[in-house]
């Protein structure tokens, strides 16, 4: 039932959808929701991976070792990607703008090597898989602080129908 | 810098398949005490310098002459070598090219160094791009002599600014022993847009940022040009694939083509100084190593194993050494190591971290960037890694070139934040003359070719 509540607020936009605050929603919100006729994700649509499992990870800087958090979305991917065969995935490597600009292409395909490694390791057919890397070419965030350089330094799963 | 009195100076001609050259004597006597000017420390006092605008031989050349001679003394004076005496505190007048010149007069006004010329239009016009002749002569006021003989260059109408161009690299030469730099080019990426979603167009431009030329659309992000030696060639890495990939194009041609075309992500090409090889970076799952590749035979050689990123190859002037950039030691350094040995060797030990190195054509000095407590700056070593010296420091400077003497670089700088954008500097390697080079947009990742 939480997981479902945290769902329609991702839908209707009343709080975001990071995890850990589900516990924070109250059961109004269920059924306003419901009332209005808002329908939940399907788990089988892409867009459950992006706004419910979360299409991406974080690392530190000059890192690309997987974190606890990190580990756990992939987990969440790893599911989905075992449910829904009919997906093929890409996984696109970012750096932040602190380093120069080939050094950080080379950053970017050993972060989205070390996803496409744990989504392998972790039952995800390899031939399903894709890295590319951007480099410090497309940030997330535009500012030049920590809190976007840790949002910029990530790696997405971008899927696709195959 | 320093001005001496030296009792030999060379004279040089120029001789290329683009601007005819034909040498003509002068009456000029040759003294035993000619000016020299030795570029050591940095500009102390740049030398005072009379250019008044080249005589035009026919009404037709006047806007000719003007032009020429205002690029001429934008090149001088941009080097940091050179001032300007305005033109209103000048005595003497040169109306005839061929004409004795009155020493006195340019002495008066505290000119060491005079330059005079002439611009005739030998056929049609320059609406019709008519042949010029370009006469110059450079003289020594101090000692009364001329410095090297008169000139002459005949081009298209349309090649005017590099006629003007060689001019100022004849001047510099003749004043500093040393080549100059003015006729060349720079390959840059143009960038537009927001931040998050950068359109970049590889473009190329004269060294002074005359003649923008777009060479690709913007479709596909691009990186990091390289001219090749005889700058008829651009090697890039472009998304075109989906995917970073080496690319080269003609740049006449314009039909970029896949370097090595394989599903590993390909980046970082560099040219040989022959032009028979390129350095060039491969990822496989985690790892990139430098590979060389052979034009000719179209086989690539692995040149380094380690787990590590290694990236950011360069030559050495003269093509059996590489230096390249390696987290094998945890934090990015710079690594030189012979092509025969394949035993790379760390030559960076200043703290932070390092990357970008770029070989001095004159092979004494490695240029890069530094990260160190947060700034970036762009610094020199010797090969061996001593004498490091950082020239620069900002938010984020990155990937000097060599100027093709090996006395300036070029680097980009990149603004903070949102609205903020990169742009092209200049600067001595004294450090000093930080400049910022005009650009229709945002400018990253310069490289400059040789003289042409």
């Amino acid at each position: 039932m939480r997981v479902l509540v945290s769902l329609l607020a991702c839908v209707v936009g009343i709080a975001a959808c990071a995890p850990g605050e589900n516990a924070t929603m109250e059961a109004d919100a269920l059924a306003s929701g419901q009332e209005s006729g808002i329908q939940a994700i399907p788990f089988e649509s892409p867009e459950y991976l992006v706004q419910n499992i979360g299409d991406r990870i974080f690392f530190d800087v000059d890192s690309s070792a997987l974190s606890i958090e990190a580990e756990e979305t992939l987990s969440e991917q790893v599911n989905w990607l075992r449910a829904n065969s009919g997906y093929r995935v890409t996984i696109e490597g970012h750096a932040d703008e602190r380093g120069t600009r080939e050094y950080n292409l080379a950053l970017g395909a050993r972060r989205a090597e070390a996803v496409r490694s744990f989504l392998i390791q972790n039952g995800v057919s390899a031939t399903r898989l894709t890295t590319v890397s951007y480099g410090k070419e497309r940030p997330e965030l535009p500012c030049s602080f920590e809190q976007c350089w840790s949002q910029n330094r990530r790696a997405v799963t971008a899927t696709s129908q195959s | 810098m320093r001005v001496t009195r030296v009792p030999k100076f060379l004279i040089t001609f120029l001789f290329t398949s683009v601007v005819l050259t034909a040498g003509w004597s002068t009456a000029g006597r040759a003294q035993d005490d000619p000016l020299r000017l030795e570029i050591l420390e940095g500009v102390i006092a740049a030398l005072p310098m009379a250019a008044p605008t080249f005589v035009a031989e026919t009404p037709q050349s006047q806007a000719m002459a003007n032009n020429i001679t205002s690029v001429l003394i934008a090149d001088l004076v941009g080097s940091g070598l050179f001032r300007e005496i305005p033109r209103q505190a000048h005595i003497g007048r040169i109306t005839n090219f061929d004409a004795p010149v009155q020493f006195a007069e340019w002495r008066a006004i505290n000119a060491e160094v005079l330059i005079t010329g002439s611009v005739s239009l030998l056929s049609g016009s320059q609406e019709t791009n008519g042949e010029i002749v370009v006469k110059f002569r450079v003289y020594d006021i101090v000692a009364g002599i001329n410095l090297g003989k008169g000139m002459q260059y005949r081009a298209r109408s349309s090649d005017w600014r590099r006629v003007a161009h060689k001019i100022g690299d004849q001047v510099y030469n003749r004043v500093t022993g040393e080549d100059g730099y003015f006729d060349s080019r720079i390959v840059f990426v143009s960038e537009f847009g927001k931040k998050t979603e950068r359109t970049k167009r590889l473009t190329i431009m004269d060294y002074d940022g005359a003649n923008v030329q777009y060479l690709t659309s913007g479709r596909d992000i691009v990186i990091a040009p390289r001219f090749s030696p005889d700058s008829s060639e651009i090697i890039y890495t472009s998304f075109a694939t989906g995917k970073p990939a080496v690319v080269t194009m003609n740049i006449n041609e314009r039909k970029p083509r896949v370097l090595w075309s394989i599903p590993d992500m390909t980046f970082s090409p560099r040219f040989s100084p022959d032009g028979g090889r390129v350095l060039i970076s491969r990822t496989r799952g985690a790892n990139t190593d430098i590979y060389e590749i052979n034009l000719a035979t179209r086989r690539a050689t692995r040149l380094t194993t380690n787990p590590g990123i290694d990236t950011a190859p360069v030559y050495s002037p003269d093509g059996e050494r590489i230096a390249f950039e390696s987290d094998r030691g945890r934090s990015p350094q710079l690594y030189v190591m012979d092509l025969d040995e394949l035993k790379p060797r760390r030559i960076s030990f200043g703290g932070g971290s390092y990357g970008t190195p770029v070989w001095s054509p004159r092979g004494d000095y490695i240029a890069f960037t530094k990260r160190l407590d947060g700034a970036f700056h762009i610094g020199v070593m010797r090969v061996d890694g001593s004498g490091e010296r950082l020239l620069t420091r900002s938010f984020l400077d990155e990937g000097p070139t060599w100027s093709p003497n090996g006395r300036v670089l070029v680097f980009f700088r990149e603004e903070r934040g949102e609205a903020g954008g990169p742009a092209l500097y200049s600067v001595d390697l004294t450090g000093r003359n930080l400049k910022r080079l005009s650009t229709p947009g945002y400018a990253s990742d310069p490289n400059w070719s040789r003289l042409r």
